[in-house]
């Protein structure tokens, strides 16, 4: 039953593949890609026609996941940002009883390295999908072909509150720590923390309601000229507030460093 | 598949378990307890190790090595601080430590590794079957410099190292076996020089190691130093003695503050007692488990503080931790107890003997290697962030700590200058910004084809095994090509020097044979004369004078063949003795057996 599961997602994901190809500037060349998905559908040890997803129906050898497979895929879930963790987690321990090194002991040296890739890459997926924030900036690389968006200014309507901030810093750092002076600044930089925090959830409020959106347009699955419009609109959005919500995520840990 | 056993190379003590039809047990020799204190001596008669050699501390203590684990993975500048306290000499070649042991000088794997095989020929000679592959605990805390010293230790002593284990995980397997445990458990471990504090959860056979931290340089060897270094602050003032010249009486003293510990453990107060040279006479002091803890607090608060990172990032409260397990014979001393119990708020578990709870969870794991066990999995982490040194010697993280092992982490490298033909990769671990301030791992050089700056595409794959290993790998993503790396460790062996010490080792292995047998007839030989002086003594007036004279002829022949060093000799020696002494052993059976046999012969009773 979970092999067939995934085996269905995965044509479904063939299909988006197909679709974000043209901005995925990172990838391989489509030679690459299409040598990948040959080897995929071939046993390595058998040689035979693959109609499971990790084992050879035929031989039963373990087969390395494809660099292809999403991690959404590679769990059976659908590509949607509500994610229940329970689920997840038991779908990670099924999976790493399937591939852990401590079951590969007595078998070939090619199914053991194979083991050990897989593992690694099932531990970075699980790792990937059970924080919201890292699953948010994942499908968004996904579905965007974005490399996380590094900002080096303040965002717009924080600008002055940053700059602010900075001073208030740097006046501190290099203030007499016993003083007068640095124990106002002190409550300064407390309260700034405070506004900062309030921000931080603020973001993630507005992020959590986007997720549904996402998530909702996702289950409609209409194909209209709209709803690529508001899918374009729903992930340019996430993609502002979770970097503005990394960078003044740093500011805080600076903060917190600083007056501690 | 060969039978896997499971080892706990400790600081203090080791042992090595097995699994019985699905029941760990640990192995002790004949008559013995099961640990083997880690100690290796050099004698006259060749090295040996264990109890034995635990006697030479205070007899030959330039010559005996002890908590040879703190100096795993280490360079000599590492512990440039407590090189006071080792009576014997510690030199470093090559960034790897070197111990001085008459003339020749060992690496702490090859020291370990004796250790090894010492608990190598107790599981076959106890199971009766040639053992060549092991599991092999570590701290959970150590990092890979010093895993691949262990797993170095385990191949000189002819083991195939099939997994290196952290020891608080080992211990959970223990205890989750014993008690079918679900939820989330803090297993503290404190043993004889390191600290490791683990949090896990236990679900369905699943056991899921949430978060690690520790410190390697923390055990009970600190707690007995304190009480030594008060020792000796307090005979330096009383007698004017100053025993740091003294390395013999050094030892003593750190004996006896190590039992004065462990006493204060269930007694309120004791009386420590020591010889003094110069003919001093004894010192003796009370001292109360209250004092102990004051010596101990501050070490005992030290262990705190990686408890609450590791609950930190597991993002769990103290209230969360459903049980706390007790690992580590320094868990014994009721303060750290205490202050665990503080700390999480229950009472900790310590129905298992935490001095055999690691050995027995090796050997669990060893099962489930060998396919024995089947519905248990251990899915541990890696305890430091792994990274690489960029621009401006800042570390640049590529796998954090408490990530899920195994693990990887891909790299893309380029040139800079056109025609350029390398790079250098420098791998580092820890937790600081500043490369400079984190374990150097490796160094190594990328081969790059010669072509224009940033045309090159070499994609370097880093990844920490299930051992917690690093592996490193490249790729020239242009053709594909896969390129081998010959990584330098930065505080390691070559792969060349642990080949040249296996081989070593198989040398030393003969004449290792050779003195242990010396050694068995040696004893043999005097056991001998002491039973047959014993029945001259008793029953000599039962033979002739003549024959009496003979007997007293052999035993004067065999005594000098026992100083010899040829155990043949001493064989053959005392054979003739046996047959010089056989009518007194005769006459004394007879005499012994004259009213229960109503005066029959013996020699007529066996021709019967």
């Amino acid at each position: 039953m979970r092999l067939r599961g995934i085996f269905f997602s995965l044509s479904e994901r063939q299909s988006m593949n197909a679709h974000t190809h043209s901005t995925d500037d990172r990838c391989e060349n489509t030679d690459d890609r299409r040598e990948l998905q040959m080897a995929r559908s071939m046993c390595w040890h058998c040689q035979s026609e693959m109609a499971g997803e990790y084992f050879c129906d035929r031989c039963v050898k373990v087969q390395p996941v494809s660099k292809d497979l999403d991690y959404f895929t590679c769990f059976g879930l659908p590509r949607r940002l509500a994610l229940d963790p329970q689920t997840l987690e038991t779908k990670f321990y099924e999976l790493s009883r399937a591939f852990h090194p401590d079951f590969y002991q007595n078998k070939s040296d090619a199914e053991q390295t194979i083991s050990l890739g897989n593992s690694a890459m099932l531990n970075t997926a699980y790792r990937t999908l059970r924080d919201p924030i890292q699953r948010a900036e994942y499908l968004l690389d996904l579905e965007a072909g974005s490399v996380k968006d590094i900002r080096t200014t303040p965002p717009a309507d924080l600008f002055e509150e940053i700059l602010d901030l900075q001073d208030t810093l740097d006046e501190f750092r290099a203030s007499e720590r016993a003083s007068e002076h640095a124990s106002t600044l002190r409550t300064k930089l407390h309260a700034d923390r405070a506004v900062l925090e309030q921000r931080q959830r603020d973001m993630e409020a507005q992020l959590q309601q986007l997720f549904s959106r996402w998530d909702a347009l996702q289950d409609r699955a209409e194909v209209t000229e709209q709803a690529r419009v508001e899918r374009g609109r729903i992930l340019k959005d996430m993609r502002d507030i979770l970097s503005n919500r990394t960078y003044v995520k740093n500011i805080v840990n600076d903060l917190v460093a600083t007056i501690a | 598949m060969s039978r896997i056993v499971g080892i706990d190379l400790g600081t203090t003590n080791s042992l090595v378990a097995y699994m019985d039809h699905g029941i760990p047990r640990v192995i002790s020799a004949r008559d013995e307890r099961a640990m083997v204190p880690s100690v290796v001596s050099l004698t006259d008669n060749g090295l040996i190790v264990g109890d034995p050699a635990k006697e030479h501390l205070t007899r030959n203590p330039e010559r005996t090595v002890y908590s040879v684990k703190r100096f795993m993975g280490k360079s000599l500048a590492d512990v440039q601080g407590e090189l006071a306290y080792f009576p014997y000499t510690l030199t470093e070649k090559g960034g790897v430590i070197r111990i001085q042991l008459g003339e020749k000088s060992y690496s702490p794997p090859q020291i370990s590794a004796m250790i090894l095989k010492e608990l190598k020929l107790r599981a076959e000679a106890f199971l009766g079957e040639s053992i060549t592959k092991a599991v092999i605990t570590v701290p959970a805390y150590f990092n890979d410099s010093q895993r691949q010293a262990t797993k170095d230790a385990g191949m000189i002593a002819g083991l195939e190292v099939l997994r290196i284990i952290n020891e608080p995980t080992a211990a959970s397997l223990a205890y989750g076996l014993q008690e079918k445990t679900q939820g989330t458990i803090a297993v503290y471990d404190l043993g004889g020089g390191t600290f490791d504090i683990s949090i896990l959860k236990l679900k369905n056979g699943i056991f899921e190691v949430l978060a690690t931290n520790g410190d390697t340089h923390l055990g009970g060897d600190d707690f007995d130093q304190q009480i030594a270094d008060l020792f000796l602050a307090e005979i330096r003032a009383q007698y004017g003695l100053d025993l740091s010249t003294h390395p013999d009486h050094m030892q003593a003293v750190r004996l006896e503050a190590e039992r004065t510990k462990i006493r204060l453990s269930s007694e309120l107060k004791t009386t420590a007692s020591l010889d003094l040279p110069d003919g001093k006479g004894r010192f003796t002091r009370e001292l109360t488990r209250d004092q102990l803890d004051g010596l101990c607090t501050a070490l005992v608060e030290r262990t705190l503080g990686p408890c609450r990172l590791a609950l930190n990032d597991s993002g769990l409260a103290p209230g969360d931790i459903d049980e706390v397990g007790l690992v580590g014979g320094s868990t014994r001393m009721p303060l750290v107890r205490q202050r665990v119990r503080t700390l999480f708020g229950k009472q900790p578990h310590c129905e298992l003997n935490p001095d055999e709870v690691v050995a027995l969870g090796a050997a669990v794991q060893a099962d489930i290697l060998s396919g024995g066990t089947t519905d248990m999995l251990l899915l541990d982490v890696t305890p430091l962030s792994l990274g690489i040194e960029t621009m401006g010697g800042v570390m640049s993280s590529l796998i954090r700590r408490n990530t899920t092992i195994p693990a990887s982490a891909k790299e893309m490298f380029t040139t800079y200058v056109d025609g350029q033909t390398g790079v250098d990769i420098h791998i580092l671990q820890g937790e600081r910004e500043l490369a400079k301030d984190n374990r150097s791992l490796a160094r190594f050089r990328l081969k790059v084809p010669p072509l224009p700056a940033g045309v090159p595409r070499i994609e370097v794959t880093f990844l920490i095994d299930a051992n917690g290993i690093l592996n490193v790998m490249a790729k020239d993503m242009r053709t594909g090509e896969t390129q081998s790396i010959e990584v330098k460790p930065s505080y390691g062996l070559s792969d060349q020097e642990v080949e040249r010490m296996i081989e070593d080792s198989f040398k030393f292995a003969a004449d290792d044979v050779s003195a242990r047998k010396l050694i068995e007839a040696r004893l043999d030989a005097g056991a001998l004369i002491i039973t047959t002086e014993k029945s001259l003594a008793d029953g000599g007036h039962l033979v002739s004078a003549e024959e009496a004279d003979t007997i007293r002829a052999a035993v004067a022949t065999l005594t000098t063949a026992k100083d010899g060093t040829d155990p043949r000799a001493i064989r053959a020696r005392m054979a003739d003795l046996e047959q010089a002494a056989k009518g007194l052993t005769v006459a004394m059976l007879d005499d012994s057996l004259k009213q229960g046999l109503q005066g029959k012969k013996v020699s007529e009773v066996t021709q019967e």
